[in-house]
């Protein structure tokens, strides 16, 4: 299959990106300054992440649609105020996650993002359970761009007016040089933050005028550790088919008031597992000293019993050391268990700690 | 000291007496990304040519450091361990990784000088 580009694909290689293929695309995994220089610029300043790749899955309809949509997601769909956005799941009846996404009520219906390695899949699922009385577009006409930092609302506020207003996990549309852009303020650093929907032909502009106002390009590798100081899940990593939200640890993303009737997808596994915990538990590790676990580190306890397995580690470089997480059976899941990890063969100490390692900056209440 | 010598899995290395110093070049680090982590042998023990003898890891993912040479580590660079950003900054000077009394000075033949690495680490950049 031939390798997909972004809209901003010419962008990343006039700035030196190194690439990678990520779910397809062609992505910048880096540019020339380096992750931890790109990390931390995001943390001070103001980033900017093309996550074109990621799905726009805009479904139209009113309060039937809404209707529908609560028989497959764990949320109060109805008593979510337009412009809202809910963090969600797609699960199977097992309640396995195929997706992890960010659902908006629009005026028109929904716009939901997913992950790029999920988003035919998905569409496919959704398509399945709606059937044909709405109308779904996998939007490819649109780019998605983040910009991620504690100066990103003044530079963004500075070419689209009143983004200003936001507050976290709502949106809106705006008008900005004769084009319509869907922005929520929202992200996936722990920073304050913005999410763009713009079309592709305006895409480049938007971003050369972004960097002009001294935000820069962030590539994956800076967003991965930062997602990760921050404590969040990344599909194919913590989540997957075989495990569920409540194993994830992600009990907060559930409706409360969906909890005693069910009736979504999943629903009764969820119900269950709520009432007896799970067996196995997402949580924050802490190798003692330098040491990097990575992904697929076997967890053992001091009676050399696997307990566990990391499913992402590297080096925070705002916490200035190596951070992980992964499964953990719920005996092991308290902070401060002390455990061990299996690298290269030997092992070596490490602390079961709280997440985020990063404390979050989002803005709640400006209005 | 002697002319700095190159192996083609990116070390360098210089030999004064018998003891040759041993590091990784600065084209490794280019194509590693930032270091942030560093494992060294232990001092006494043996290590064989083209064996792996550490750990360097990046942001990105962890990575073998082979030695060129065969000999017993006389000595271990533990500053680099310490602040693994050093690698990057100064990889074929003050960041060595470690120390080896040589067996077997015939061994250091086959290494490329610095032209012939150049052109070798040109070819294969990927």
């Amino acid at each position: 299959m031939e390798i997909k580009k972004t809209s901003l694909n010419k962008l990343h290689q006039s700035n030196n990106a190194k690439f990678v293929e990520f779910a397809g695309y062609e992505m910048p995994i880096q540019y020339s300054k380096g992750i931890i220089e790109e990390h931390k610029f995001t943390r001070s300043h103001s980033g900017i992440f093309d996550v074109s790749h990621m799905g726009q899955l805009f479904i139209y309809g009113d309060e039937s649609l809404t209707k529908e949509l609560e028989k497959i997601f764990p949320l109060d769909l109805k008593n979510l105020k337009q412009n809202c956005s809910k963090y969600s799941f797609l699960m199977n009846e097992d309640a396995g996650i195929y997706d992890d996404l960010i659902i908006t009520k629009i005026e028109e219906g929904y716009l939901i993002i997913l992950n790029a390695a999920c988003k035919d899949k998905d569409f496919e699922i959704l398509s399945n359970q709606l059937g044909t009385k709405f109308k779904m577009n996998l939007d490819n006409s649109r780019s998605l761009i983040a910009i991620q930092g504690p100066k990103s609302v003044e530079i963004l506020n500075s070419i689209i007016d009143g983004v200003d207003q936001l507050n976290f996990m709502t949106g809106n549309w705006f008008d900005s040089d004769n084009q319509k852009l869907f922005v929520t303020r929202s992200g996936y650093t722990g920073e304050d933050g913005f999410e763009i929907s713009i079309s592709n032909d305006k895409a480049e502009k938007f971003v050369e005028n972004l960097i002009e106002k001294g935000a820069q390009l962030i590539g994956l590798g800076a967003r991965d550790t930062l997602r990760l100081e921050a404590g969040l899940c990344l599909y194919g990593h913590e989540l997957d088919i075989n495990k569920t939200p409540v194993e994830a640890n992600l009990r907060w993303a559930i409706s409360k008031s969906r909890l005693s009737n069910g009736g979504f997808i999943g629903s009764k596994k969820i119900m269950n597992q709520m009432r007896d915990g799970a067996s196995q538990i997402r949580v924050g590790i802490k190798p003692e000293g330098r040491l990097i676990a990575r992904e697929k580190t076997k967890i053992f306890d001091d009676t050399d019993k696997q307990i566990g397995e990391i499913t992402s580690g590297t080096f925070g470089p705002s916490v200035n050391g190596p951070i992980a997480m992964g499964y953990v059976y719920k005996e092991f899941s308290k902070v401060d268990t002390k455990i061990l990890l299996e690298v290269r063969g030997k092992k070596y100490p490490a602390n079961v700690c709280a997440l985020p390692f990063y404390k979050k900056n989002y803005v709640k209440g400006v209005n | 000291m002697s002319e700095v010598k190159f192996s083609k899995e990116h070390e360098w290395i210089t030999l004064e007496g018998d003891v040759a110093t041993i590091g990784i070049t600065k084209h490794a680090t280019e194509m590693l990304g930032d270091i942030v982590f560093a494992e060294l042998p232990e001092k006494g023990s043996n290590v064989e040519k083209d064996g792996t003898a550490g750990v360097v890891e990046s942001t990105k993912a962890a990575s073998d450091v082979y030695t060129p040479v065969s000999g017993e580590v006389v000595d271990t660079n533990q500053a680099i361990v310490d602040d693994p950003s050093k690698i990057n900054e100064d990889p074929e000077g003050s960041a060595w990784f470690f120390k080896l009394k040589m067996k077997d000075q015939s061994e250091m033949d086959g290494l490329m000088n610095k032209e012939e690495y150049d052109k070798f680490a040109k070819e294969n950049a990927s």
